[in-house]
């Protein structure tokens, strides 16, 4: 790693100066380690699993993001009804069957189907395979927004969602074509509502700033081209009878369409009745004749999957190679996911740990890491159930799955100069402690006490010698750490948490003889307590520290 | 805390504390009258227990001097010479490790004393079952999952920590210098102690500042995390408040890194003298499982062991001292304890291996000084497995720091404790 001292020309600078990373887009070609497969699976998995890292550890830097991109994972099972009490009992919805092919909306019904929308969200998150899909899904959920209590209809929510995910791996123009005709989106930025008569340019302006082209600073679109835009895309609507999107040829405004200079003043030809759909794909082609579009992902994509800042080095070494490798592929997606996670830039020294983890990446990473047993499939009641806690907790840490707080996605991936570190304040800090305290000591229950609990036990035996103080507290600060831990800070836990205070390398037995214990004697319940009880110590201390916000 | 706690304990002298043989009590100063009056004043009583980690070895502790012949036979090659312990003012029962000159100071300056032979019924050999043992106060062969100074806070400050910080009780309950809040702060649901992860942090905290190299992605982001952790604590404000009060303390104190457990005696002393209205402090030092050359072949009274007490006596003396600069030393009543004591025959390797009952030292300036008990009573010729045996159950001393030191109700004494605990004239 070459580290040169460069101001970063990025808005979202910090007062503090960072060195740059000069490793730019090239295949890494060193040593494939343990430490860089954790780096590959935090990033685009939730969590990496002791068993995540030895997967990829044990498998090539090639294999391994082959694996995360085309693991071509069938679509899920759409969401059960899982809930029926005094205040309410689905009529049309058996429990255990899915409500997604049910049009009946009631608010009652309503509630109840968002609930189980999040759940199963979630345990797709928690559940997910070896692959970047829902890590994906979670991407375009922040970059094309749509806010499930404003949509009010759960089956939007459902399709909207699954539709991220079909495409989630896809062609990025396919996508953009999709979530326009998409029905959450159409209710969500009025697309249903943009007709010949009262064009309504709230979908046609996020297509173009928040979409594709972007703000950044090769992004010249104007006013008229909004209005253009909105114009092109009179017509959409949404079949009440069916709640599917369709386009009413008489509602399309059939005019040309003039845009600026920065789209060459390309004119979009207007067509007439159901013909007007086809204009959608006209205004596509010329938008995403735009470099700008392929360097406006590439930066997100960047933001979310390596570091928040983006200096002039890594815009010329990273972002403005990835877009070359988007416009060369149509748009497709895989090779600029292929192209980042196999360069050297991804992989320096430099670029691991620095992330603040999302609300979603600490406590669904918290249960992929620990393995965390949560009901089997069913007994989807207290699965959802649990699941749809986790939700919560996501939510009190501010990230709300499926409700963004706006149409631009959450602060943390946008919003300069403090990015990821927004994700961390005086609220939400001790919050994630309470909760990962709460997951290592309580754990969360169902009304008929079904829990989900870490078993420090089971992660201790992760480690190659748990029974070996320094082994253990080693190697447990390497499954959950990105970054190093100070020896003094090993030694003082040790000393402190697994000894009781106990000094002196001839102390070490005493843990090594409860570990033993434990093992050969699994009926001595005060040593049990003992051991669950310091390693439960150990591992609440170790996800306390500010290092375990760090991914 | 609740008003009844200290209301119903304001008549001096209606506690008959049993009498052991051979006790020494410090002569009561001042009148009854006055006493009370203290007492009413005294609401903002602290107790400091230090915890020395491994079983300290109670016999070259506190060494036997009128059963000197015994000791010296069992511990031929660890004993401390007759000539070189110290010595007492006004007993000839007993004596102190010539490490401890500074707890001979305090004794006889009637700040200091002496619990013999602390114990439990069956004791346990095992460090963390015998730990926990005293944590949580229960009988050796019952386990709990409350610690004795948890359920006493959460009988005083009900509803910990939904309701605090509240108006009457705006600080920690207890704060514990260490990593990890000993399981004897451990409350029904909550642990009430608040842990002061080590003294660096501690001073980070007052400071404002971290110790991350920010020169890095993720030495950037760590810097910004500590920044926020340290500022969100919701006693952060409160303990760097009291902490900016005292802007000077005793001049006794070893140079900072020296000796650990002066540190975190210095920090507690800043804690108190600061203003902090936290009941219980916790700090602790390790190494006493000394199994073998816990002294020099050469001398005695030098090698590892010697080296724990002379930090051990530094550490009170420097802390007593720093008290009273600070105007506070009449709040405060200290207390050591060990997970056990250790074996009365040395083994070959020139130590001790884990034992049974010991000596306490308990100190202040309200205390009564003394020595509750007697010298442990040793066999003419000890056998490996020879213990000392328990004189005092270690319940009772907490019995009496909470019924007259804390003026908690003999009831709630009983509930806390789970059983009724004889007394002991130390307060």
């Amino acid at each position: 790693m070459v580290i040169a001292e460069k101001r970063m020309h990025d808005p979202g600078n910090n007062s503090k100066p960072v060195p740059a990373i000069n490793a730019g887009i090239k295949r890494f070609k060193g040593k494939w380690t343990p430490a860089m497969a954790q780096h590959l699976a935090k990033r685009t998995l939730f969590g990496a699993s002791p068993d995540d890292i030895r997967f990829f550890a044990g498998m090539s830097l090639q294999k391994s993001v082959h694996q995360l991109l085309n693991a071509n994972e069938a679509m899920p099972e759409p969401p059960l009804h899982y809930l029926n009490d005094e205040r309410f009992t689905d009529p049309d919805v058996p429990l255990g069957s899915t409500w997604v092919n049910q049009l009946t909306y009631t608010g009652m019904n309503n509630s109840r189907r968002e609930n189980s929308f999040r759940a199963w969200w979630v345990g797709l998150m928690i559940n997910q395979e070896r692959s970047l899909r829902e890590k994906m899904v979670l991407f375009w959920h922040n970059h094309f927004v749509t806010e499930m209590r404003s949509l009010g209809n759960a089956l939007y929510g459902y399709r909207y969602n699954s539709l991220l995910r079909t495409h989630a791996l896809g062609n990025f123009k396919v996508l953009v074509a999709a979530i326009t005709r998409d029905t959450a989106m159409l209710r969500y930025l009025n697309g249903q509502s943009n007709t010949k008569k009262a064009p309504d340019e709230n979908y046609g302006r996020e297509l173009q700033e928040l979409f594709t082209i972007g703000k950044g600073p090769g992004s010249h679109y104007t006013e008229d081209d909004v209005k253009a835009a909105a114009r092109v895309l009179t017509g959409y609507a949404i079949d009440t009878k069916t709640l599917t999107s369709n386009f009413i040829g008489n509602r399309h405004d059939d005019t040309d369409k003039q845009f600026s200079a920065f789209y060459n003043s390309t004119v979009i030809k207007g067509r007439k009745g159901n013909d007007g759909i086809l204009e959608l794909n006209d205004m596509l082609d010329m938008i995403f004749a735009q470099e700008e579009v392929s360097r406006f992902i590439c930066r997100k994509l960047y933001r979310f999957f390596v570091y928040h800042v983006i200096d002039t080095i890594t815009e010329q070494n990273v972002i403005e190679p990835l877009a070359k490798t988007f416009r060369k592929n149509d748009y497709d997606i895989k090779p600029v996911l292929q192209q980042l996670f196999e360069s050297k830039h991804f992989y320096d020294a430099g670029n691991r740990g620095g992330m603040i983890k999302s609300p979603v990446d600490f406590t669904l990473g918290l249960c992929r890491e620990f393995k965390v047993a949560f009901p089997p499939p069913q007994d989807y009641v207290n699965q959802y159930g649990l699941q749809q806690q986790l939700y919560q907790q996501a939510s009190n840490l501010q990230q709300t799955l499926g409700d963004p707080p706006n149409v631009a996605g959450w602060p943390a991936y946008y919003q300069a100069p403090q990015y990821d570190k927004l994700w961390v304040n005086s609220d939400t800090l001790p919050k994630r402690s309470q909760f990962s305290d709460r997951m290592m000591l309580f754990g969360f229950n169902t009304k008929d006490k079904t829990k989900i609990l870490v078993d420090p036990v089971a992660f201790a035996k992760q480690t190659s010698d748990p029974g070996n103080p320094d082994v253990l507290i080693n190697e447990s600060v390497h499954l959950l750490y990105m970054v190093e831990l100070p020896q003094k800070d090993k030694d003082y836990i040790k000393t402190n948490i697994l000894l009781s205070g106990l000094q002196g390398m001839a102390s070490d037995h005493y843990w090594t003889q409860a570990w033993q214990t434990m093992l050969t004697k699994p009926a001595d319940a005060a040593n049990l307590k003992n051991v669950t009880g310091k390693l439960k110590n150990l591992y609440k201390y170790l996800m306390n520290l500010p290092q375990y916000q760090l991914m | 805390m609740k008003r009844r706690d200290f209301l119903k304990n304001t008549t001096a002298g209606v506690v008959i504390p049993y009498l052991v043989n051979g006790m020494q009590v410090k002569a009561m100063a001042g009148t009854p009258l006055m006493n009370a009056m203290s007492r009413y004043m005294n609401d903002d009583r602290v107790l400091v227990l230090i915890q020395l980690n491994g079983g300290n070895d109670g016999l070259n502790t506190v060494v036997p001097f009128d059963q000197y012949a015994a000791y010296q036979a069992a511990r031929t090659n660890i004993a401390i010479p007759q000539n070189k312990v110290l010595r007492l003012n006004g007993t000839e029962q007993t004596g102190l490790h010539p490490a401890l000159s500074g707890l001979q100071q305090l004794y006889n300056a009637g700040k200091l004393g002496i619990v013999q032979s602390v114990g439990y019924p069956k004791p346990n050999f095992s460090h963390f079952r015998a730990a926990d043992i005293w944590m949580t106060a229960s009988d050796s062969d019952k386990v709990l999952n409350t610690g004795w100074a948890g359920r006493y806070l959460d009988t005083v400050f009900p509803q910990f920590p939904q309701q605090y910080p509240s108006a009457a009780m705006p600080d920690p309950l207890a704060i514990q210098v260490g990593s990890v809040v000993t399981t004897a702060l451990q409350g029904p649901a909550f642990s009430m102690g608040l842990a002061i992860s080590n003294p660096a942090n501690f001073y980070n905290l007052i400071e404002g500042k971290t110790d991350v190299d920010v020169n890095s992605r993720w030495g950037e982001q760590m810097d910004y995390l500590e920044t926020m952790s340290l500022k969100t604590d919701e006693y952060a404000a409160v303990i760097k408040q009291a902490a900016m009060k005292v802007t000077k303390q005793g001049d006794k104190y070893p140079a900072a890194g020296k000796n650990s457990l002066a540190d975190q005696l210095k920090i507690v002393a800043r804690m108190i003298g600061g203003g902090l209205k936290t009941k219980i402090y916790m700090v602790n030092m390790g190494s006493f499982d000394t199994h073998a050359k816990q002294t020099d072949t050469m001398d005695t009274t030098t090698g590892s062991h010697a080296q724990l007490l002379t930090k051990l006596s530094e550490a009170i003396t420097a802390f007593m001292d720093d008290l009273d600069y600070l105007k506070v030393g009449d709040r405060v009543m200290g207390m050591t304890f060990s997970e056990f004591g250790r074996r009365i025959k040395s083994n070959a390797s020139g130590g001790t291996d884990h034992g049974a009952a010991a000596p306490m030292f308990y100190f202040g300036n309200q205390v009564k000084a003394g020595v509750a008990g007697h010298s442990p009573v040793l066999p003419a010729t000890a056998s490996v497995n020879d213990n000392i045996d328990m004189q005092h159950d270690f319940r009772s001393v907490y019995a009496t720091v909470l019924q007259q030191w804390f003026y908690l109700d003999a009831a709630d004494v009983q509930r806390v404790l789970g059983g009724v605990h004889p007394l002991l004239p130390i307060v």
